[in-house]
């Protein structure tokens, strides 16, 4: 018998050490994720068509005030760096949780309709109704959250089909862009400006007030992810292992499925559809931490980097600026095409 | 008295009543097979007990309580289903795996204790995988996949621990192997085991309790000496047989008339 409690005791050991090395490897992949989002977001102050020098910002840092520099730092590329940390972790946390509850990288809430969903509200707000501003957000949000509905409802069989709702999701998106196609052909040319700036994807003009319920969603909806998100890897065992392992299938459904859609509904109110930030995002998450482990926190780090560093480059790479959702797109669509070539050569096809 | 049963069982799919009222009391402690033939309700009763379907009318009591009326979470800790085919999340390696059956045992931000790896470690142990700890699911056989399974439900530490069909698609080296490894659990640790198998002998020559069932309906229960005979088998299966005793254990072992 007591041969038996040291054999446990040396397994215990064993995996103790392997563990923890994962964990290392965990806590280094924030860590130098975090070191970089700091220094791209440090650039991203100084840089641009004016530059400002370090010793500038830390004199408005520590309120000996610079006139010039600080209007340019304080009000516009402040809010605006911010901005885009708090977008794009909304897109990275909400990606990898539908990612993760349907068990499939496609299933990414800019492939299956909910940003579409947005986007049709928001252009139907500022083009049908000419409205601006909080109104469109407000549109951006209810509808998107209707659209995830629709979803659901349309693609609900005996049991959760993650191929049904992918593709109906799909077919949701379609049918939202041709009605999009249609609003746009129908506008007035001020109106058209606006409705296209904000289909592309942008941060120009970032102020405090957008970022207000940005960080408020990130706080509420990003928490309750963050507390589900042990419950989702359980998920992705199937739904008899999860129901033997205790999960409430249901509730943490539920949760899930309405704390994305609500990140999501609140950072394209905000910015507009940044595309593809939520599928790259979730899906390098998943891939540099295995299954062992949950991937929200790590991709909203990611999605975060990502919509700060294509914002960067947006403005100061090419002799014309472009909005941010315009270099997003750039990199994820050949990231998706890539995916699905991965997939198919695996034998999956979605 | 600690007890397992249920009372007046029904369970329908839509329109269709595959349980119709049963009254069946497992016994605690002890290896229970449940047998019959295609479409008789054995899968659908092991999960009416294990909660993933809800019954149309009647209950299951563990412990004098319904388990229908229990926290998700408590009646995990009690009670361990291992399903027939279980999802692999690509990737996975099976520590990782193994550590899932830990769930139900904590909060939401709960931290890995060291009991937690112990239980694991454990597991690993018992079920011989600890050698493939590090390996990825997607690259193990199909009779090493299923020990790990068994090592996953072996973490959770229930005392009841219930598996759908899990020999069914293994070679016979890998069936005796798992029916073995259940064995040695059962006396070592006095789980109480409930599986469905289809093989009448296997069954026979490994459970100490055999519930066969016909059209959702427990058509007999017993020890296998008292089920596994010629007029039993051909009324549950529609098959005629020669039942002889195995040369060691005595326990009946049926073979099939030539015709």
């Amino acid at each position: 018998m007591s041969d038996y409690v040291s054999e446990v005791a040396n397994a215990t050991r064993t995996l103790r050490s392997w563990r923890r090395s994962r964990r290392a490897r965990f806590l280094g992949l924030i860590s130098v994720l975090c070191f970089t989002i700091a220094c791209s977001f440090l650039f991203s102050l100084i840089w641009g068509r004016t530059f400002v020098s370090l010793d500038s910002l830390v004199l408005m840092a520590t309120g000996a005030e610079d006139q010039s520099g600080s209007f340019i730092v304080e009000r516009l590329r402040l809010p605006r760096a911010l901005l885009c940390l708090l977008v794009g972790m909304s897109f990275g946390m909400a990606g990898a949780a539908f990612q993760t509850m349907l068990d499939n990288p496609l299933a990414s809430p800019d492939i299956i309709g909910i940003n579409a969903g947005a986007s049709a509200a928001a252009v139907f707000a500022i083009v049908i109704l000419s409205k601006g501003g909080l109104i469109v957000s407000t549109y951006a949000i209810i509808f998107s959250l209707l659209i995830a509905t629709l979803i659901y409802v349309l693609s609900i069989g005996k049991a959760l089909v993650s191929a049904r709702i992918i593709l109906v999701g799909i077919g949701v998106a379609a049918f939202l862009n041709s009605a999009i196609a249609y609003m746009l052909s129908q506008a007035l040319v001020w109106d058209l400006q606006e409705a296209i700036r904000w289909l592309a994807g942008s941060v120009n003009g970032a102020t405090y007030a957008q970022a207000m319920p940005v960080t408020a969603s990130l706080l509420i909806f990003g928490g309750f992810l963050i507390g589900q998100s042990r419950n989702l890897e359980v998920l992705r065992l199937g739904e008899p292992a999860s129901v033997s392992l205790g999960v409430n299938l249901h509730r943490s459904r539920v949760l899930v499925s309405v704390s994305a859609v609500g990140l999501i509904a609140f950072a394209t109110a905000a910015t507009g559809p940044v595309s593809f930030v939520a599928f790259i995002a979730g899906t390098m998450g998943r891939t540099l931490l295995g299954a062992g482990r949950s991937p929200i926190v790590l991709s909203g780090l990611i999605g975060a980097l990502l919509v700060l560093s294509a914002d960067i480059i947006g403005q100061n790479a090419f002799s014309n600026r472009y909005p941010v959702g315009v270099v997003t797109a750039a990199l994820g669509a050949p990231f998706l095409i890539y995916l699905i070539i991965r997939k198919s050569g695996r034998g999956e096809l979605i | 008295m600690s007890e397992f049963s249920t009372q007046k069982l029904r369970v329908s799919y839509s329109a269709k009543t595959v349980i119709d009222s049963m009254d069946l009391n497992i016994p605690r402690e002890k290896i229970t097979t449940i047998i019959g033939p295609n479409a008789a309700g054995k899968s659908t009763l092991l999960h009416a007990i294990s909660r993933l379907l809800k019954p149309a009318s009647g209950q299951v009591l563990l412990d004098g309580k319904s388990i229908h009326a229990m926290r998700s979470r408590d009646l995990a800790k009690d009670l361990g289903l291992l399903p027939q085919a279980p999802s692999v999340p690509q990737g996975i390696r099976v520590a990782e795996l193994v550590a899932r059956g830990r769930h139900p045992h904590h909060g939401v931000f709960g931290g890995w204790t060291s009991d937690d790896e112990e239980a694991v470690a454990a597991a690993l142990l018992a079920t011989d995988t600890l050698e493939i700890a590090e390996e990825n699911m997607d690259e193990l056989s199909g009779g090493q996949r299923q020990r790990v399974w068994i090592a996953m439900a072996l973490a959770q530490q229930t005392d009841i621990l219930l598996l759908d069909e899990p020999i069914t698609f293994l070679d016979l080296k890998h069936q005796v192997e798992i029916l073995n490894l259940l064995r040695v659990l059962n006396a070592r640790e006095r789980k109480t085991i409930v599986l469905v198998i289809h093989d009448v002998n296997l069954a026979a020559h490994y459970s100490d309790h055999i519930v066969a069932l016909k059209s959702g309906r427990v058509f007999a229960e017993g020890a296998p000496e008292e089920i596994v005979n010629f007029e039993n088998l051909r009324v549950i299966f529609e098959v005629e047989t020669i039942i002889i005793s195995h040369p060691q254990t005595g326990r009946p072992f049926a073979l099939p008339i030539h015709q």
